[in-house]
């Protein structure tokens, strides 16, 4: 549950899909017995389009699968994975649960985070990185393991890790 | 034992639905609707006695067996979890990115068994290359007739979608689940009704596992004896995926018929391979975070199976095996096993809610070196007060196998960090934190 990491921020521009991210709507909409049913996928589509999850986005998914705001709010603040503030262009996610944790994922924040000049949850001032800790990836037999953005990267240790934020650093 | 499950891991496009219809896939999707009658597929699944490997070990072919004979009108769900969140788990990861297809099919067979046309698969949100990879198949097995309005010339339709979860672990709980694909928060609900009579949008619905469905496609190919002769017993048996992790020197997803001795598991040259840097076993995590963990000396002839693990006072769970060695910490084990149950808590229940943060931070201040002696026992009477029946779901009660299971077992750990204010074994036992 994720409502102590984040909070909804009234930010953004008031926010209506792109045609493109309307046709996905309408296309998942056909999947399912209920509007209600889409919000998931829905907000997926939003964050795909804009990086992140605005009070104004929130609210034009609200109108479109006829939901109160309120609900949706509830359902983003419970979900880990919706950011609600925007993020760097790479999101390094380090697992630490047990598995990761016994393969020095600590070790691997904390070499990250001075690397990077950030702490957990923070973003560097070039809009680059941002670091968050998560819960079990299921990487486990590969620990610790990574996700940067929708990508693995597994197991990692503070060299190959160098080398991924150099890369990642020149390409973003 | 001959690879069944993951027999086409590793091989070059195994995603692919050319690789496994040559493979012979989705023959026995074939065989059913050409000669089995729903009921007698059910009745084939019971007879395997296919339990559930998501972790709850529940007869697949029974619980299809609950649901109304007589629907009323309303659609029958199939909902495949595959939200994997069990910290040490990842089998469901590996079935899914290399063999889409025999859950697609597996998934097939079980709809014509519980006579179910529109099932879900729930992903959890992490395993993007995952659902890219089902979507594809999917798209595939819709192209080749394998889904879709009537199947191969049948009478019996079937769509499946791939729906992503965002990030919950308790949406791994059957009803938790049913609850995400409706659109809300993921917390589960009051049972009963069980989800077989009124499950997703109060329509009958049937919840299982991937790797349950992926065995549910064997034995349609191999038959239910084929099945029940993998394994100690009956009530025990069927190719088994085992994910271990840990402090060994080969982690990975090993296939073996039920039942392989945990000992086995670790040191088996075809397995993990003993432990790394040749240290000795602490302590086993036998069934994921929310298995109570077992000593050395339990792990000594205990055969991996439903009962096998139940009779150690343990679970065999999602088949997690997470090794811990002698040098590693108990109390700073179940202090980050603790600050996983802590995050993860949906909220709904005040024990839960309020006994995760409280086990996290008793063990938190024990492992700072700042605990008090009667911590210990603290530890031990929240414990008490969060499971057994204070909560709606069984969330509690997992939560608290780590540090009970740890201050029964390895008591002294504990009253040393009290003590001596650091840890007794491995590289901060030397630093004097006081």
């Amino acid at each position: 549950m994720s409502h102590t990491r984040y909070h909804v921020e009234q930010a953004g521009q008031p926010r209506k899909f792109p045609a493109e991210a309307m046709a996905r709507i309408e296309k998942i909409l056909k999947r399912y017995p209920t509007k209600q049913a889409a919000l998931l996928p829905v907000l997926w589509v939003a964050q795909e389009t804009w990086g992140w999850i605005s009070k104004e986005a929130a609210e034009e998914v609200a109108r479109i699968l006829d939901l109160p705001p309120s609900h949706v709010d509830g359902v983003l603040t419970f979900y880990t994975m919706f950011n609600l503030k925007p993020v760097g262009k790479n999101l390094l996610q380090v697992c630490t649960s047990i598995s990761c944790h016994l393969g020095g994922a600590e070790g691997l924040i904390e070499h990250c985070g001075k690397k990077l000049g950030i702490g957990l949850e923070e973003t560097t001032k070039d809009g680059k990185f941002t670091l968050v800790e998560v819960e079990c990836i299921a990487g486990c037999d590969r620990a610790p393991s990574m996700m940067v953005n929708d990508k693995y990267y597994e197991p990692m240790d503070a060299k190959s890790l160098d080398a991924l934020l150099e890369r990642l650093a020149r390409e973003s | 034992m001959e690879k069944v499950l993951t027999r086409r891991v590793g091989q070059p496009n195994s995603r692919s639905i050319e690789t496994y219809v040559a493979d012979g896939g989705y023959a026995g999707l074939r065989k059913v609707l050409a000669s089995m009658t729903p009921d007698q597929v059910t009745e084939e699944v019971k007879k395997a006695n296919v339990r559930g490997r998501g972790g709850a070990g529940f007869s697949a072919g029974v619980k299809w067996g609950f649901l109304p004979k007589d629907t009323k009108g309303k659609p029958i769900y199939l909902l495949c979890n595959a939200d994997e969140s069990e910290p040490g788990t990842f089998k469901d990861r590996l079935l899914m990115e290399n063999d889409p297809h025999q859950l697609l099919e597996g998934m097939a067979i079980a709809s014509y068994a519980i006579r179910c046309r529109t099932a879900y698969i729930y992903i959890r949100g992490e395993f993007y290359d995952g659902a890219r990879i089902l979507e594809k198949a999917v798209a595939e097995a819709y192209a080749k007739g394998f889904l879709g309005e009537k199947i191969l010339g049948s009478d019996f339709s079937l769509d499946i979608t791939v729906h992503r979860g965002a990030g919950a672990y308790i949406c791994g709980e059957e009803t938790g689940l049913i609850e995400s694909i409706e659109g809300k928060r993921g917390q589960p609900r009051i049972k009963p009704p069980f989800p077989a009579v009124s499950g997703a949008f109060a329509c009958p619905t049937i919840v299982n596992n991937v790797e349950t469905l992926c065995c549910v496609k064997q034995v349609i190919d191999r038959g239910a004896d084929w099945f029940m002769k993998l394994g100690r017993n009956e009530k025990n048996a069927g190719p088994k995926l085992y994910c271990i992790s840990g402090q060994v020197q080969r982690p990975g997803v090993y296939e073996a018929a039920m039942g392989l001795p945990l000992k086995d598991l670790i040191f088996g040259a075809d397995y993990a391979q003993g432990m790394k840097g040749g240290r000795k076993v602490k302590a086993v995590i036998p069934g994921g975070a929310s298995a109570p963990m077992l000593t050395a000396a339990e792990i000594e002839d205990c055969p991996l199976d439903f009962d096998g693990v139940a009779a150690k006072g343990s679970m065999l769970g999602s088949a997690a095996i997470i090794v811990i060695d002698e040098d590693t910490c108990i109390v700073n084990v179940a202090q980050n096993l603790s600050k996983f149950f802590s995050h993860e808590s949906c909220g709904q229940c005040t024990p839960c809610r309020e006994g995760t943060p409280w086990l996290y931070k008793v063990l938190t201040r024990i492992e700072q070196g700042e605990g008090r002696m009667e911590d210990i026992d603290l530890l031990a009477r929240i414990c008490n007060q969060m499971a057994n029946g204070m909560t709606i779901c069984v969330f509690a009660d997992a939560a608290i196998a780590p540090p009970l299971s740890s201050v029964t077992k390895f008591r002294q750990e504990y009253e040393y960090h009290v003590t001596h204010k650091r840890c007794m074994v491995g590289a901060r036992a030397q630093l004097v934190t006081a």
